[in-house]
This record gives C-alpha cells, structure tokens and sequence, in this order.
C-alpha cells in the first residue's frame, strides 16, 4: 500500500484534449441543470398552493364547518365535510384493498414464484397499475350502477379506488416479503412450525415496516384521485356520513366544484378552491409523514 | 446406480433416474394451510378475473350504445350527438389525435429531463445528495393531478402567455405552433396541458430509468475509468448502453400514464367544437378528459355506453403501451 498507491512511471498521455474537456463539461452541467428544472415545478406547485390557500385554510372554521348553505358570493364555510367524504371513502378502499393485496404479494413470493399463474397474476397486477383511473371509474360504473342497479354512491369510489390501490400494496409488499432472508423461514420448518403460521408469525412481521410504509403511500394516492368522483358520485357541499347512499363532499370533489362554480374570476371560489387544494396537500403531507414514522416504529428490531 | 460401478463409467444408455424421497410423503396438510393457501391463490385469482372482468364489462356496455351509431366509430372526427338515442353520432378520432398529440409533447418534454436526472442521481451526486434528491422527484409522483391541474391553469398559463404568444407570432408557418381553436393567450391550450403532463410523468420515468442505471455493472464503470475516459465517456459508454432497455421502458410506462391522465387535463384543456388542427394551441378533449367531463350526464345506458366506448379504446390503447414497455425492460433483465 505505499509505493503501489502511485503508477511506477509517469504515464505518457496526461492530457486530456479540449474537446473532450468541454463535452464532459457540457454534459455535467446539463445533468445537474436537468435535476434543477424538475425541482422547479415541485417547489411552485408547493409554494403556490401553501400561499393561496392559507387565507382560506386558516379561518377559525375552515376545519369544522361544512359549506352547508354557502353560495359563491358568500365568503366563508369550510372543509369539513370534504375531510370527513375523503378520509371516508379512503379508509373503505383500504379496508377493501388491503387484505386482497397482502395476499397477493404472500401468493406471489411463497406459493406462485416460478409456476405459470404466478407469472400471470404478476403480469396482471402490472396491467391493474397502468389503469387509468378513468376506466377503473367506467367499470365500476358498468358494474356497479349500470348492472348491479346500485346508486352512485361514497361506495362506488371506493370500490373503483380498490382498483387503482391493490396494484401498489400489491408491489410495496411483494418487494418486502422478497427481502426477507430465507434462513428465517427454514428455521421456521425446521421446529415444525406450519407453512402458514411462518408466514404469519415470521414473515409478515419481519417485513412490517416496508408493508406499512407502502400502505400508507398508496393511500395517499388514492386520496388524490378525481376521476372516480366525477363518475361515480356526485359532489355534496353538506356533511354526509353514509358512504352507502347520497351526494358526498370530497376535497377533490371540492376542488372541482369550485373550478366549474367561477375559480380564477371570483375570488371567493378561488380562495376556497386553494384552501381544499392546502387542505389536500396536508392530508397526504400527514400520511406520508405518518409512513416514515410507522416504518421506524415497527422495523424489526436489531438483536 | 449399482455399487460400484462408478459415477465415472460411461453408462452405455441413460438410466432412468431414481425418484427423490419426499420427506413430507404421508404427512398430514393442515387446515391451517390449506385455507391459508387457498386465500392467497384465491386473491391471485381475484386480479386476473378483475383484468378480464374490466374489459368485459367495457366490451357488453359499449356494444348497445355502438350497434346506434350512426357513424365509424373508429373514423368520426366530429361533434358527439348522444341526445337521441336512436340515432347517435360518435366516434374515437378527434379523441384520439388531441390524446395521442398532448401525450408525445409532454414525454419529448419530460424524456430527456429525466435521462439528465437519472443519469445525475446514479452517476453524478454523491451517496448522501442523491438520496434526498430521489425523494423529491418522487414526491412529484405524490402530488395529486388535480392540483396540478389548477396549478397548470391558474399560475403555470399566465406565466406561459409570453412564450406562447411569441411562439404563435413568429412560427405560426409551422403547423404545430399556428393559432388552434382556443385562445393562446387564454392558456387553455394543449402547450400548457403538455407541459404540466410533462411534469407529472417525469417521475414515472425517472424512477425506472434511474432502477436499471443503478445496476450498471460495476466492472464496466471501472474498465471505462481505467482506460481514461472522462466521466462523460464512463456514461456513455457504460450506462447508457446498459440502461437504454430500462429507458424506453420508463418512457412506455410515462406516455401509459399521459395517455389515462383524466383532470389536469379537464381543468387546463378548453373544450371545443372544433376539429383538431394538430397545433399546440387547440384545446380540446382527450378520451378521458371526454368522458369525465360528460360523467355526470349518464342517465342512459346508451348515452353512458357511447363513453364507455371510449374508455374501452383508451383501456386498449394504456394495455398496449404498457406492455410493450414491460416486454422492453424484461428482455434485459439481469440475470
């Protein structure tokens, strides 16, 4: 390690030529420039709706008042019922999506890795992630409502949402449960344990966090989703807490609502169409933040 | 295998192999097991069926709705009329020119912004830069579209006019800056709708281009830096050779998600009824942007089945794409 650090003999060519100087440059600063031009949109989009929508957001009853008897002249009213439709909906769709795509991911790392309907199912699961969420609406549309002969509904959003969350379970976990060291289920087998319970009691909980984490994630995704609310149900101003019938608030709902009813031209809409755009952005702010944290607490823990 | 006779000795024919013992032979599978088996099988199902189920349904409602078309529905261009029932016009091409046109604008915008960024956070940036930076393309993922949306139509559009009118004024001979059906100054036009789609597919292709560049073979980075190339030349030589599969099939997965991108579009886009003129300044209606906007209309089956029609060609077309970009990155899958 002391005279090999250094080549024996001064190397003849040294020089780099200019060109090829100038090139590496050029593609060094391109490369950095293009990192920079994607940060721009981010840091606006965030800046714009932090400033248009505080006035609204920070009104004594943005947070506890619905827009019940709110016309577009009339300032004030708040969110509430939008918070209460969207969480609503949200956590149905997880309590839906969650166990089916869980299972998926156990059937496609312990039971279906390697047979042909695996890899069906795996390339199935890729076509349910490229879905637009328009058509995830128009099923369920053609299923739900045009078929079935059930109402639009908080429901029917849910179940389109189904779709477009099993998809990122589906991944976040599979990955998880890939990353789990095989030693520990054939330790598992070795004391007898059956296939199931080293799924349950080893496996899961080792990839706890990761699974959570992605949970959450897709969550928040879900949440921001529009298109199925254009479709499958329509946009209330006043509280609904029946997800099984009625007209429900949602915040994109809300958002939409304020962009048909005069946004950009009257500043009443306008404020209110940033205050649930804020709103949102702190929603999923929440359940991002709340994955970081829930991956800490349930990681496995060192021994 | 006799005794004896060696694992050496040529066999003069191939003996059939004896069976492994099955050390589970005989043992009991239990309840436990096969109910847990039979959920994860179950739900492995479940998705293939939703797939099919999805194109079904599409397929059955659309039929009614297309056997009263009155026009191509491939090949009609003009205004939808679904008001009468018994004699309805629509068809997917005006749709799928503006769908299609707004799409390829925005992933020739994003394309190579996200070769630079992936190139930047394998390559360039240090470990403790690129982790951080990673997260923030990724948070690009995490806005929801219809921000974007308003964002794109009430703060990018104004800021846009200036670009957009001198765009207009000085190479309106070129048709795809020549004044469209809706207002440039306006904003409401597919040059603003491109951009903001640009940005919201950026980080579908940035992530997987940057997942393939990641796993350019270390030996190659090296050789590349020994024979003194600059680090420019490891990059083009090393990574970029490697990583162009992942690439384009971060590109697929980006123009998949533009082509189904339903309410930024909504909300920028300025309807119209108007044909396509292929410029940047029309407005318009995408498929999606098509349906969502008439959603809240279905009260007929037939009426709701002309859309259904149309999110079935989009169905298809988001299929195909999306597997063509999967077929490019698993023919080069490390091994």
């Amino acid at each position: 390690m002391t005279t090999l650090d250094r080549p024996v003999k001064v190397p003849t060519f040294q020089s780099v030529s200019l060109r090829r100087k100038l090139t590496n440059y050029l593609a060094g600063v391109l490369v950095v420039s293009s990192m920079v031009i994607a940060l721009i949109p981010l840091v606006w989009v965030l800046i714009s709706v932090i400033t248009k929508g505080v006035k609204a957001a920070s009104s004594v009853v943005w947070w506890t008042h619905s827009q019940a008897g709110m016309t577009t002249f009339e300032v004030g009213g708040g969110a509430y019922h939008a918070i209460v439709g969207t969480v609503l909906q949200g956590l149905v769709c997880a309590a839906i999506s969650i166990p089916i795509g869980v299972f998926v991911a156990i059937y496609l790392v312990e039971y279906g890795a390697g047979t042909t309907f695996g890899k069906l199912t795996t390339f199935m699961v890729d076509i349910l992630t490229g879905v637009p969420s328009i058509v995830a609406a128009l099923f369920i549309y053609a299923l739900w409502v045009a078929t079935l002969g059930f109402q639009r509904s908080g429901l029917a959003v849910s179940l389109s949402l189904v779709l477009l969350m099993i998809p990122v379970i589906v991944r976040a976990t599979e990955e998880m449960l890939r990353i789990v060291p095989m030693d520990l289920r054939e330790a598992s087998y070795a004391l007898g344990v059956p296939k199931w319970k080293t799924i349950v009691r080893i496996v899961i909980p080792t990839a706890l966090s990761g699974i959570v984490t992605g949970i959450m994630l897709a969550l928040a995704r879900v949440m921001g989703e529009t298109a199925p609310l254009l479709v499958l149900v329509g946009y209330s101003q006043v509280m609904n807490f029946d997800i099984f019938s009625g007209f429900m608030g949602s915040l994109p709902g809300m958002m939409y609502d304020q962009t048909s009813a005069g946004a950009g031209a009257n500043p009443v809409p306008t404020d209110r169409l940033w205050g649930a755009a804020l709103t949102l952005i702190v929603l999923i702010a929440i359940l991002n933040i709340g994955a970081r944290i829930l991956a800490r607490l349930f990681a496995p823990k060192k021994i | 295998m006799n005794a004896g006779s060696g694992e050496a000795l040529a066999q003069p024919f191939p003996e059939k192999r004896s069976l492994a013992t099955n050390p589970s032979k005989g043992a009991k599978v239990r309840a436990g097991d096969r109910i847990f088996r039979g959920l994860a099988e179950g739900s492995g199902v479940l998705i293939v069926v939703l797939i099919t189920a999805i194109g079904l349904f599409l397929l059955w409602r659309a039929i009614p709705a297309l056997a009263r078309n009155e026009e191509n529905f491939l090949l009609y261009g003009g205004n939808w009329v679904t008001t009468d029932t018994s004699a309805m016009k629509f068809g997917v091409l005006d749709l799928l020119q503006v769908t299609v046109f707004v799409s390829l604008f925005a992933l020739l915008l994003a394309m190579p912004i996200a070769l630079g960024i992936a190139i930047f956070l394998t390559q360039y940036a240090p470990r403790r830069v690129a982790g951080p930076f990673a997260y923030m393309v990724d948070l690009l993922a995490a806005v929801p579209s219809i921000i974007y949306g308003v964002w794109g139509l009430y703060v990018l559009a104004p800021q846009l006019r200036p670009v957009a009118m001198w765009l207009n004024e000085n190479f309106s001979w070129i048709t795809i800056f020549a004044t469209g059906n809706a207002s440039v100054a306006g904003g409401g036009t597919i040059f603003t709708a491109g951009i903001v789609l640009a940005v919201m597919i950026l980080p579908i292709i940035t992530a997987v281009t940057r997942e393939v560049f990641v796993q350019t073979p270390r030996g190659q980075i090296e050789a590349a830096l020994a024979l003194g190339a600059t680090r420019w030349e490891v990059v083009k030589t090393t990574v970029l050779p490697f990583g162009r599969s992942g690439y384009i099939s971060g590109a697929m997965l980006g123009l998949g998600r533009a082509l189904g991108e339903t309410v930024a579009l909504l909300i920028i886009l300025r309807g119209t009824q108007q044909a396509f003129g292929w410029s940047l300044f029309d407005g318009g209606y995408t498929f999606a942007s098509k349906i969502a906007a008439a959603a809240s209309e279905f009260n007929d089956q037939y009426k709701a089945g002309a859309y259904i029609a149309a999110g079935l060609v989009l169905f298809v077309l988001t299929l195909v794409v999306n597997s063509l970009a999967r077929a490019a990155v698993a023919g080069k899958q490390p091994t």
